[in-house]
């Protein structure tokens, strides 16, 4: 029992790191002595430019990543710390003749100097300058590279470990990868395609769910290389879901079609009915795929990322051991939800191209 | 509003990123694993198939083997009958074949006594004859001393002779 | 016509959307506990099928509370 209490005291002052990791800049430059927690939730779940590991006293401690911008100019590229930390469009980058300014993580062209200021804002305060394609390689898109590296390392040692014994039986990491693949071939895919077309679209539904699942979990890892916010960021979701689509529409027959515009079996005025939201349904699959991911992580992130401000928003140490407590519980879930909703991505993937190669059956 | 608008540049290197890995991971793993699950299940599925069709040809085999067992109980069973029929009718026709035999034998036997008596009776004929003719003779040439009593004897005879 | 170029301009619409949110998280709570209910019935009446109907009822769960999920991202956005 006394042990028992010792590991569970321990566990949660391990855990206590993550608030560690968690806290930013925003203890630095609050004169007001204020915590704005929605701006560190905001930091956390969006993109940026630059790495922010830590802050180390009063200074922020982070890894810069290469900015390009694709300009009319042409190519333009450099480190995103010669903008030294700034956010407020203050510091000016010139390169190829071109000056540009950041501002909240945007990057434009920098405009006329009136009264200091390089941005001009809208009654809205949003910036009304010119961006240039923005193509860097910010927080996020090195996560991706480090999670398309793990994930080569991972794969491809497995697929070296068949070769090694003559039956064809894994050793090593193969052993562990091998029931996974196995089950989505045989519960995912087969059921929902079909018996004799899933070979074709099993390696594509083997990649988005590893590709979704260990991305998700670099996310919810909070320390430095890993904890980048990828799947909760609409545009990774949203290609995904894109290219869902597109295979749903390549592979699709006439009966598909021919379900959506004219579906056989109901009376006209039915039909006509309900072309539209067939129509309608043909988008809005993928785009549900795109929001439920999006949401699911970033709902997940944000929930984390609250019951940890708490302690700061308190301003006192003693809320700690509950606030933690509850941020175990729900990191937790949300290593469960991860999974999930891995699978649930790639089984509605399976499930929308098996319904489109789909032949009469009845 | 911000969070929802999709960020050209994480777009497009997500399109890219994920383009790669996934001809990448075909090339390199999925196509050795799942070539070497499906070579697993096909000889499996092979094993299996052997060992079915093994258990009907051994059933096959037994419902032969039964059936020429049953042929050959029938055929032994038929030729059992044959057998007794055959023996029954040896029996009966030896049986027959004595018979006639017998009645042969007894015929013959019957013609021989016959012959016999019949010679026996001639014999007898014969003896009695000679008997007569002797005794006769010695009647006679004790009668046929006197010439009158011989020719009184010899009417007689032909008058009984004549009679017959 | 002045309140609604008012309520257009000057009205930060926050506290509703949170409003909006904690109503779709009442039907997500709704739609899960109606799921587990049927699954723990179901459980009851076929205990060897418990595995195949837990799987079933966790994607179910995630279904149901990707929808309110839905409701999170417009209340974000307001």
């Amino acid at each position: 029992m006394t042990r028992n209490f010792y590991t569970l005291f321990l566990f949660i002052f391990c855990c206590s790191f993550t608030a560690l990791a968690y806290s930013n800049n925003k203890i630095e430059n609050s004169k007001e002595d204020d915590f704005d927690v929605n701006e560190v939730i905001m930091h956390h779940i969006k993109d940026s430019h630059d790495f922010h590991i830590l802050d180390w006293n009063g200074h922020p401690v982070s890894v810069p990543l290469p900015v390009i911008l694709w300009t009319n100019e042409g190519l333009v590229a450099f480190m995103s710390s010669e903008f030294h930390h700034d956010d407020s469009g203050a510091t000016v980058v010139k390169r190829k003749k071109q000056a540009f300014v950041k501002f909240h993580e945007e990057i434009y062209y920098a405009g006329n100097d009136k009264e200091g200021k390089y941005i001009q804002l809208d009654s809205s305060n949003h910036p009304i300058n010119d961006k240039p394609l923005d193509l860097s390689i910010t927080k996020l898109v090195f996560s991706m590279f480090l999670s398309i590296i793990i994930i080569f390392i991972i794969f491809i040692l497995s697929a070296k470990s068949y070769a090694r014994s003559k039956k064809g039986e894994p050793s090593g990491l193969g052993k562990f990868t091998e029931p996974i693949i196995i089950y989505i071939k045989d519960e995912v895919a087969l059921p929902l395609i079909g018996e004799e077309k899933h070979e074709k679209y099993l390696p594509f539904l083997l990649t988005i769910f590893f590709f979704i699942w260990i991305n998700n979990l670099m996310g919810m890892i909070p320390f430095f290389p890993f904890s980048a916010n990828l799947s909760g960021n609409i545009a990774f979701t949203g290609v995904l879901a894109f290219i869902t689509f597109v295979i749903t529409t390549l592979v699709s027959n006439k009966h598909y079609w021919k379900h959506i515009f004219w579906m056989p079996g109901i009376p006209v005025p039915m039909k006509l009915f309900m072309a539209p939201i067939e129509f309608l349904g043909i988008f809005i699959k993928p785009l549900s795929l795109m929001i439920r991911l999006f949401a699911n992580i970033s709902a997940g992130h944000i929930i984390v990322l609250s019951l940890i401000s708490l302690i700061f928003i308190f301003k006192s140490i003693w809320v700690a051991p509950a606030s933690l407590l509850f941020s175990v519980f729900i990191s937790l879930i949300e290593v469960l939800v991860v999974a999930i909703q891995a699978y649930i991505f790639t089984m509605l993937s399976a499930l929308y191209i098996g319904s489109a190669m789909e032949e009469q059956e009845h | 509003m911000d969070l929802i608008t999709p960020d050209v540049g994480l777009l497009f290197w997500t399109l890219v990123s994920f383009i790669v890995l996934y001809i990448i991971l075909t090339k390199f793993a999925w196509g050795p694993i799942l070539g070497a699950v499906k070579e697993r299940e096909e000889s499996i599925k092979q094993a299996l198939d052997a060992a079915d069709n093994a258990k009907k040809d051994m059933e096959n085999l037994k419902a032969d083997n039964e059936k020429i067992l049953n042929e050959a109980k029938i055929e032994r069973e038929t030729m059992l009958k044959e057998a007794k029929e055959i023996k029954s009718k040896l029996i009966s026709d030896a049986e027959e074949e004595a018979k006639i035999r017998a009645k042969k034998m007894v015929e013959a036997a019957k013609t021989a006594i016959q012959n016999e008596k019949n010679s026996a009776m001639n014999e007898l004929k014969n003896t009695v004859v000679d008997l007569s003719i002797g005794i006769a003779e010695k009647l006679i040439s004790e009668e046929l001393a006197d010439k009158d009593k011989q020719l009184k004897m010899i009417e007689d005879i032909l008058e009984d002779s004549k009679l017959k | 016509m002045n309140l609604v170029l008012f309520l257009l301009q000057e009205v930060d619409y926050g506290p509703f959307a949170a409003i909006g949110a904690g109503l779709a998280a009442i039907g997500a709570g709704i739609a899960v506990g109606l799921v587990g209910g049927s699954t723990v019935e179901s459980i009851a009446r076929q205990p060897e099928m418990q595995g195949k109907l837990i799987s079933t009822a966790i994607i179910l769960i995630a279904f149901a509370e990707a929808v309110a999920l839905f409701a999170i991202v417009l209340a974000l956005i307001i």
